[in-house]
């Protein structure tokens, strides 16, 4: 759309728009100074603990709260499953004391005495063990698309099958989920919550408590980690709110580290038998897939196979283990990286049947990406290619150099959404100059604070410094949840509209004075000036004087007025692993991520979020696995020895470029907080093919399965 | 954790008096980095906690012509820093190092390093050391990737977490413990053993001593070295390690002590690696032969098989860097 008001800058036009500009909120976090939620402390305020359910499937028959209510410091105990209902995962909270202590609240949370019938369950499904698992599936709808039975039997075409699979993680969000409550008022409430949905946070509240919603403020100011698990009040939530009125005072209630394991959030698992058909030179025909995982107790989504590419004769079975292993939560790019692996590994090890190079069977195929973005996926799988030295390491299966060391590359595409969504922003000029912009947002580490800061400072020729951010508050205009990747696309259109607004506000108010007509005037450099003439010109100071007792006040709105952003992008990556064939064990030499996000507000942030994505990869790829015991039916590593994490020597030499300029900037903003996070897994099962030239199938490739897979075939 | 009582003595006569005659009573406490996470989790319930933070003679490293003493309260930082300890005891060092964080080394003890608990996540879950679940062990049916592969024949399955144990006990050191009857040295490798009770400890120690010191003799002419198979670099626990002295004379080996760590419920000598190595010259084939040899008793339980392949490895990279100079 041409000519609109709103529209972003031209490239030559842009000051602060794609620079690499250091996030705002750094300093504050690097020193502490930066309050999280787990950091409020009030006043008398009261401390909850959990009264934990040790088993994953029972059935509550009593529940005995007297000993714990009569111990000294015990404020208010609440229930939060009571008798009769159905505990569905170990660890989940039964109910909740508040103390006065956190030692208190701890002793008295064992004082409470529940009573439960012991009910079947099952907490593990790789296997899809038909005796355990009878009555607990539940059957997706299936895909079909051409005939793939015909492609198949075509005996010009190749065919590969395997079994593949990546279980289920957990989000081990460093802040636990949680929140401090404190009421305000009979009908008031503020709370701290550790939430990706600041402005959605009150009618949840509001709604259980049956108090109205525009009595409740939340606040989250810093959080951290949500990986799309931290939307809802919770159970635990309810329960602080509700012992905070009962008390009378403040609580806090924060999930301990094995809680937030067990019970706040699983990534469901993905396992498939698979079967993909290509022609001899390699274009992709047939696709065949029977899924099966588990979300928890109930059906969670359908993995999206075959994933980017949409292969033309296809056809797809999904299979829902209902299982005692917690609650299924959104997880940075739901479904994605499990479709990422359940694609990008049979059709690597198709590539490798055909003896082609994977990188040019992904090429010679991205044209079965939807949406015509064959173009893109070319350019970026071009570019990792170079980023990755993919023509002097890329090797056919199998590492052919002595020693017990074999090194391999391997690639994976990925796409995402991450349209802007709806959402408020209100931008203020006072009198003196000073400039607020105001979004019931929230910063979830991603940059938005200083994506913010930067659309308003170049919309008013003001450097970024000069803008103040509020956000993390719900008495700020409403502003949509973190989630999806839809952060960055709606608050930089948002910002950018009441921007634009105000700017013109002020551009009336000092027209007159100046000379120009307000059409006819721009705000560069500190400045408010006649376009191509510095001699009518005023400072951002003395402009803002001319405004009297009067302040400027613009409120933006996404969606709006011009095309600010749009949605659809994608990735290709390379991992360059090496692998030691006599221990099994994994190193990450180096990742490559060539991405797009449409137009980049802040090159460094954006960055960061690939980096960020990739180390994160780098983990559920390598380490982590919610390894539930079958006989107790508990999670048994529920802390962070056993869960475990990369450090950074685990991660290698991390390459990340931003794919920008024209074919790119025009699309406006697009989210890129997940997208990163999808190939991981497939590009380093792929890379460790290449090195050991043989599959590990499942995620993560632990030493064991490096073994396991070595002595089936390979070259040990 | 369970409300107990603090104690600080200021001399090791005063905290041996606090300690009592059995188990479950009381415990030590040195840098606390493990004690208070098994208190956390209820996989220990002192009444009381006896605190050798004030004890000062209990920290330190002196250096003889003939041993090191190590006071038991060293932290791991400063054997870390300790310029005997580098130049006489490289191996020691090596071992430390695989202590990848810098709170567990400002924190941690030796002492504690040696007296740590198993890391078994079915004792840390509450279901004790023998992980018994209506009357039977959890660990040959349950989740036994990363427990033991050799010693294991019930009722205890875990491993030996320390990882300074197998490179000491393989340099022939001793630890002196003082009750209130008085002190008394003992090898390192016999402050070990596997319990046969739920009651039980996986050491030797009684439950009114304390570690004093650790002494190791003088490593003349030997070449050492640790090696730890581990997942991650960052702070990780090894999945199996290594731990090897070798007394040369010219190019072959006239002595060698090789013990293994996390594949047991005790530090594991293995005699018959170390009769592999006896009157021969090193070669990439002898130490292949020592590690088969290291593990060819082994008893892998339903999911720890891998961990036999890692041990067979360990041994070996441990006794080719020993033999390439060491550590
Ligand atoms: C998360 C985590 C990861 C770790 N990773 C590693 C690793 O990778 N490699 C590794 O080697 N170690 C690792 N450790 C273990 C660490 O080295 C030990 O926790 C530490 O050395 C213990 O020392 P401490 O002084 O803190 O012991 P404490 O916790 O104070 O004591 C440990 C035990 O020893 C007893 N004790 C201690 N000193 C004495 C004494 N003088 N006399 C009698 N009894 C005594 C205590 O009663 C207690 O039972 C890890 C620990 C943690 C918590």
């Amino acid at each position: 759309m041409a000519n609109c008001k709103y529209e972003w800058p031209a490239a030559g036009d842009r000051r602060l728009i794609g620079k690499s500009i250091s996030r705002i909120d750094g300093p504050a976090k690097s020193s502490g100074r930066a309050k999280y939620s787990l950091d409020i402390n009030l006043p008398g305020m009261l401390f909850a603990k959990s009264v934990n359910c040790p088993y994953a499937h029972v059935r509550i028959k009593s529940i005995d709260t007297s000993a714990a209510e009569k111990m000294p410091g015990v404020k208010a105990v609440r229930v939060i499953m009571g008798v009769g209902k159905e505990v569905q995962w170990a660890g989940d909270q039964v109910a909740a004391v508040s103390a006065v202590s956190e030692e208190i609240a701890e002793d008295a949370a064992r004082a409470v005495k529940v009573e439960y019938e012991q009910l079947p369950f099952l907490v593990n499904e790789a296997d899809f063990d038909k005796d355990k698992t009878a009555g607990r599936t539940r059957q997706a709808a299936e895909l079909k698309v051409g005939d793939p039975d015909k492609a198949f039997s075509d005996p010009d075409v190749v065919t590969h099958e395997g079994h593949y699979g990546i279980p289920v993680i957990t989000h081990c969000c460093l802040e636990p989920h949680g929140h401090v409550t404190e009421w305000m008022g009979p009908q008031s409430l503020r709370t701290f919550s550790s939430t990706q949905g600041v402005s959605a946070m009150p009618a949840q509240f509001a709604e259980a408590l049956n108090i109205p919603a525009n009595n409740v403020q939340t606040i989250c100011r810093y959080i951290g980690g949500g990986f799309g698990s931290k939307f809802q009040m919770d159970a635990w939530g309810l329960a602080s709110a509700q012992m905070a009125k009962d008390a009378g005072k403040p609580v806090k209630y924060l999930l301990e580290r094995a809680e937030e394991l067990e019970t706040a959030g699983c990534r469901p698992s993905g396992f498939a038998r698979v079967k993909v058909g290509a022609k001899k030179d390699g274009t992709l025909v047939a696709w065949e897939s029977d899924c099966w995982g588990t979300g928890g107790p109930t059906p969670s989504g359908v993995l999206p196979i075959p994933y980017v590419l949409d292969i033309p004769n296809r056809i797809r079975r999904h299979t829902f283990i209902l299982a005692n292993i917690g609650p299924a939560r959104a997880w940075r790019a739901p479904n994605h990286p499990q479709a990422a692996l359940l694609t990008m590994t049979p059709i690597d090890d198709l590539a490798a049947k055909l003896n082609m190079d994977p990188l040019q069977l992904l090429m010679k195929n991205a044209d079965l990406a939807s949406e015509g973005r064959g173009k893109v996926y070319r350019e970026e799988l071009q570019k990792v290619a170079e980023m990755s030295e993919w023509s002097k390491y890329w090797h056919p299966r199998g590492d052919k150099t002595p020693g017990h060391i074999k090194r391999g590359l391997g690639v994976s595409i990925h796409t995402w959404g991450g349209r802007g969504h709806a959402g408020n922003c209100l931008v203020t000029i006072q009198p003196d100059g000073s400039v607020t912009a105001e979004l019931g947002s929230q910063d979830l580490g991603t940059g938005t604070r200083t994506v913010i800061a930067i659309v308003a400072a170049e919309t008013l020729g003001l450097p970024v410094e000069a803008i103040r951010v509020k956000i993390g508050d719900s008495h700020y205009p409403f502003d949509g949840p973190s989630g999806g990747s839809t952060t960055v696309g709606g608050v930089s259109a948002s910002t950018r509209r009441a921007a634009v607004d105000a700017r013109d506000q002020l551009f009336a108010a000092v027209a007159p004075g100046l000379g120009v007509p307000a059409d006819q005037l721009e705000a560069v450099d500190g400045k408010i000036q006649a376009k191509g003439d510095a001699s009518k010109s005023l400072t951002w100071k003395q402009a803002c004087r001319k405004l009297g007792v009067k302040t400027v006040q613009a409120h933006g709105k996404n969606p709006g007025q011009c095309m600010l952003g749009s949605s659809g992008v994608g990735g290709a990556m390379v991992a360059d692993v090496s692998v030691d064939t006599e221990t099994g064990l994994v190193k990450i030499n180096r990742m490559a991520v060539a991405q797009d996000c449409g137009l980049i507000i802040d090159m460094k942030t954006a960055e960061s979020q690939c980096y960020g994505a990739m180390i994160m990869g780098i983990c559920y790829s390598l380490f982590e696995e919610k390894i539930m015991d079958n006989i107790t039916g508990r999670m048994l590593n529920p802390n962070m020895e056993f869960y475990k994490l990369a450090g950074i020597g685990d991660i290698g030499e991390l390459k990340v470029h931003m794919m920008t300029g024209p074919g790119y900037d025009e699309r406006g903003v697009i989210g890129l907080g997940e997208p990163p996070v999808i190939s991981p897994g497939a590009a380093i099962s792929n890379a460790v093919a290449n090195a050991i030239g043989v599959r590990v199938p499942t995620l993560p490739v632990t030493p064991e399965k490096v073994l396991a897979a070595l002595a089936k075939g390979g070259m040990a | 954790m369970e409300r107990f009582e603090y104690a600080n003595p200021t001399s090791r006569k005063e905290a041996i008096s606090l300690l009592a005659a059995e188990w479950g009573q009381t415990e030590v406490l040195a840098g606390g980095t493990d004690l208070v996470s098994c208190m956390k989790d209820f996989a220990c319930t002192p009444k009381r906690v006896v605190s050798l933070k004030r004890i000062s003679d209990l920290r330190g490293i002196r250096s003889s012509g003939k041993e090191l003493r190590i006071g038991s309260m060293t932290t791991i930082r400063e054997l870390l820093e300790d310029q005997h300890v580098k130049q006489g005891y490289p191996a020691l060092i090596q071992s430390a190092e695989y202590i990848r964080s810098e709170q567990l080394r400002n924190m941690g003890t030796i002492g504690g390093e040696l007296l740590q608990r198993p890391r078994c996540w079915y004792f840390r879950l509450g279901y004790g050391l023998l992980a018994q679940y209506n009357g039977k062990s959890l660990v040959p049916d349950g989740d036994n990737r990363y427990h033991a592969i050799l010693g294991n024949s019930g009722p205890a399955y875990f491993v030996s977490p320390s990882m300074m144990a197998p490179i000491l006990i393989a340099m022939g050191a001793q630890v002196r413990l003082e009750g209130p009857g008085g002190a008394r040295e003992i090898t390192v490798e016999k402050l070990y053993r596997t319990p046969a009770q739920p009651d039980e400890r996986e050491h030797t120690l009684h439950p009114n001593e304390i570690l004093t010191e650790i002494i190791v003799p003088r490593q003349e002419g030997a070449r050492s070295a640790v090696y730890e198979v581990r997942q991650k670099e960052a702070l990780d626990w090894p999945l199996t390690a290594a731990a090897v002295v070798l007394k040369m004379n010219g190019d072959t080996v006239s002595h060698a002590r090789v013990v293994l760590g996390h594949v047991a419920p005790v530090p594991w000598p293995s005699p018959e690696a170390e009769q592999t190595l006896e009157g021969k010259t090193v070669s990439e084939d002898v130490a292949e032969a020592a590690g088969k040899a290291a593990v060819s008793k082994a008893t892998p339980l339903s999911m720890n098989g891998y961990k036999v392949q890692l041990a067979r490895v360990a041994v070996k990279r441990a006794i080719m860097q020993a033999a390439q100079g060491g550590a």
